[in-house]
């Protein structure tokens, strides 16, 4: 079923590399220990465990000791918010959460959970039309009772980078802990954490060549957090859990991968990913391109067809043999537009049709002129069904 | 082998679409699964009878062992503003609705059938039971399904020529324990679900907890009048009360009483002895004709008043403006205003329309 069919939906997910795979096989069935025992089948898989912590350290510019792992990036965003705001309340009485209003549901719906079960306080920082942040607005929201900020690096929906290294700076200025959920940017952007200024930085390996069911957390050494999995204190205690050493591994090989061919997976995708966006605006009315035309991510192209339904979209898409995404993974298919579309001010109309295409290291020209072909009659169809 | 044509199988998670599902596939359709994803009040989407999380799960599954795509399409606001508002306002009218007949013309063969005509396939298909063939002058006829104990055609006789022609129903030919044999021949992972009569969006309600919620001007308490116009009890809401219901009327008496009338400008109740109960003629309107030809004449017929009635034999006279009469042989007590009486020429369903209201019984 899945022979002829051209996969254009990279930040859903993506698949092993296979120089990742062959890395994660001895931990299965050869090197099996739990790192936590004293034994030599323990000492083995420890020395795993910490050289894949050496080398995610490597990649983020940070000391081993400042990386959490834990099990995808959603985890990571949760430990990251709920561990800093109940810190900072904890420290300094800071009861207030500062989020934008384009974050990813792990951001946002455990924000919102913050706000209505521990009496957090919960604001948005404004966007602009294109989902980025301004930073003469995030300035006189700095307040000292901030616990924590958070700003997502590269959006997931619209592609949309935001300027972490300038936000984090603004707020260590103020004493404020900055998080940036760089689930997305991982793949395709630097992830120096000295450089961006943060304090908290999560990613998830299943969307640069790593497999799903692990990812990782970066605490800036001095950063309180209070952990959300307690137990036998694996993690510097910040995340209980035996560790998942085959696949601890694969993400380490994964980002260390990613981050070495980053400019050479950037400059193949880039004058495709350029063609897919200029052709479309080109030859369908009505349609806008979503996020910021530059300052996007290199595989990212996300647009909005007005008088289209997004899900049905999709449904015809397929059958096309084409996977593409709404703009987050919605299996249910939700008739309500996203929040993060709503949040750039675009109306109902068009924001219930919307597409996300990404591309990835095994897109081929002939795949996207195949869907440039056959995309503007989808969505003639499209507008026929809505009417 | 060319496939015989792109057929969409609106699939519900439970035996019977799911095998028919199978059964196109076996005879070399291409086939796509689609469920459609329908209202239900908000909070109680466990509780719904057919597009529950679980039924969702379960016709994914269904569909991944078939190895046919599967789509889940939302038909809420849809589904709310036709199939759920009918459903309300016919019982502010004093009618007892049928919403399965507006859900198979608006959502199924309305909002579905056009999607899947749409996106360039070839037929809609359901797990109805109920069978449809040409003629020898090349029109669509409507029929019962084989086993006439399971036969749903009933809901279906609004069907037009255009959609006949554009839909299989693949169980026509199969008694229901020959369809749960092929479930498990086919090795299909369905869940053997009790079968309801009960509407999908009620959840675990009666119908009438669910007016109270949602048509709460129903809830109008007024009096109960025996055949003489005597009042012999207070009713709590016309809404609430069938043509022909004994229980809940809540009115001491030597004799059974039945409700025979809602008599809405008075809101009276008018309830009184079984042999008063029985008509033998009907009005019924809205009416549709499966050829798309209304007969010239009268005609004798069997006609079913209720999706489970007896059939009853009849004649049906057309008349103006979609309407027809329609006169029993023997009386039948429970004609219910806002049921579909439909009409069969023995195995071939000729149409149906709405029954109206009688006027004037006292």
């Amino acid at each position: 079923m899945l022979a002829s069919k051209t996969y254009l939906d990279y930040a859903a997910t993506t698949p092993v590399d296979g120089r990742v795979l062959e890395k994660m096989l001895p931990y299965f069935s050869q090197i099996f220990g739990n790192s936590s025992s004293v034994h030599a089948f323990g000492q083995q898989a420890e020395a795993a465990l910490e050289s894949a912590r050496e080398q995610v350290a490597q990649s983020l510019n940070c000391q081993p000791s400042e990386i959490v792992f834990t099990s995808c990036g959603s985890e990571s965003d949760n430990l990251a918010l709920r561990g800093a705001a109940l810190a900072r309340r904890l420290q300094c009485g800071a009861n207030r959460i500062l989020i934008s209003p384009v974050e990813h549901h792990a951001v946002s719906l455990t924000a919102q959970q913050l706000a209505a079960y521990y009496d957090f306080k919960l604001e948005y920082i404004p966007v602009d039309p294109t989902g980025m942040i301004q930073l003469d607005q995030l300035i006189p929201a700095l307040t000292p009772d901030t616990a924590v900020v958070s700003v997502i690096y590269a959006n997931n929906e619209i592609g949309t980078l935001n300027p972490i290294a300038e936000i984090g700076e603004c707020c260590r200025a103020q004493g404020i802990p900055l998080h940036s959920d760089a689930v997305q940017a991982a793949a395709y952007l630097p992830v120096d954490t000295s450089d961006l200024n943060v304090d908290l930085l999560s990613i998830g390996a299943h969307k640069f060549y790593g497999p799903k069911g692990v990812g990782a957390l970066y605490v800036r050494k001095g950063t309180s957090l209070i952990p959300s999995q307690t137990g036998g204190g694996q993690e510097n205690g910040l995340r209980a859990g035996t560790h998942n050493i085959p696949y601890i591994v694969g993400m380490a090989e994964a980002l260390r991968l990613a981050q070495a061919e980053r400019i050479s997976r950037t400059e193949n995708l880039l004058p495709l990913r350029n063609r897919l966006i200029g052709r479309i605006l080109e030859e369908i009315p009505d349609c806008l391109l979503t996020g910021h035309p530059l300052q996007r991510l290199p595989n990212h192209a996300s647009f909005v067809f007005k008088g289209v339904d997004g899900n049905a979209l999709l449904m015809m898409l397929d059958m096309a043999g084409f996977a593409c995404s709404s703009g987050s993974a919605c299996k249910t298919g939700s008739p309500e537009p996203s929040e993060v579309l709503l949040a750039l001010g675009l109306s109902r109309e068009w924001a219930m049709g919307s597409l996300r295409i990404t591309l990835g290291t095994g897109t081929t020209p002939a795949e996207i002129d195949l869907f440039l072909d056959r995309l503007p009659q989808i969505i003639t169809e499209a507008r026929k069904m809505g009417s | 082998m060319v496939a015989p044509g792109h057929v969409i199988v609106a699939m519900s998670g439970g035996v019977d679409s799911s095998v028919a599902a199978a059964l196109l596939v076996q005879q070399g359709y291409q086939v796509t699964g689609m469920m459609l994803r329908l209202w239900n009040e908000p909070g109680t989407e466990a509780n719904n009878r057919c597009c529950t999380p679980d039924a969702m799960a379960m016709a994914r599954r269904v569909s991944a062992r078939l190895d046919i795509p599967f789509y889940v399409i939302d038909a809420r606001e849809i589904f709310r503003q036709t199939v759920v508002e009918a459903f309300i306002q016919g019982y502010e009218q004093l009618i007892t609705p049928n919403p399965c007949l507006v859900c198979n013309q608006h959502i199924r063969w309305g909002f579905l059938y056009q999607r899947a005509r749409t996106i360039g396939a070839d037929y809609l298909a359901t797990g109805h039971y109920a069978r449809s063939r040409r003629d020898e002058n090349g029109t669509w006829q409507l029929l019962r399904a084989l086993d006439s104990t399971k036969d749903q055609s009933y809901v279906l006789h609004g069907l037009d020529q255009e959609q006949l022609a554009h839909t299989l129903f693949p169980l026509g030919d199969y008694p229901k324990p020959k369809v749960r044999e092929l479930a498990r021949q086919f090795n299909l992972p369905v869940a053997e679900r009790p079968e309801s009569q009960d509407l999908c969006f009620l959840g675990k309600d009666d119908y009438r907890q669910f007016l109270t919620r949602h048509a709460s001007q129903v809830q109008l308490p007024g009096p109960v009048l025996n055949s003489n116009g005597e009042k012999i009890g207070e009713h709590a809401g016309l809404a609430f009360y069938t043509i022909g219901q004994r229980k809940g009327i809540r009115v001491a008496s030597p004799t059974p009483l039945y409700v025979l009338e809602k008599d809405s400008a008075r809101n009276a109740l008018i309830v009184g002895p079984l042999e008063k109960l029985g008509a033998n003629e009907l009005i019924a309107s809205s009416v549709h004709w499966v050829s798309g030809k209304v007969p010239a004449s009268s005609f004798d017929a069997t006609i079913k008043i209720r999706y489970r009635s007896q059939d009853a034999a009849g004649v049906v006279t057309p008349l103006p403006d979609q309407k027809v009469q329609v006169q029993f042989e023997n009386p039948l007590r429970d004609i219910t205003p806002g049921q579909a009486a439909v009409f069969y020429n023995d195995q071939v369903c000729l149409g149906g329309g709405i029954i109206e209201p009688k006027r004037g019984l006292l």
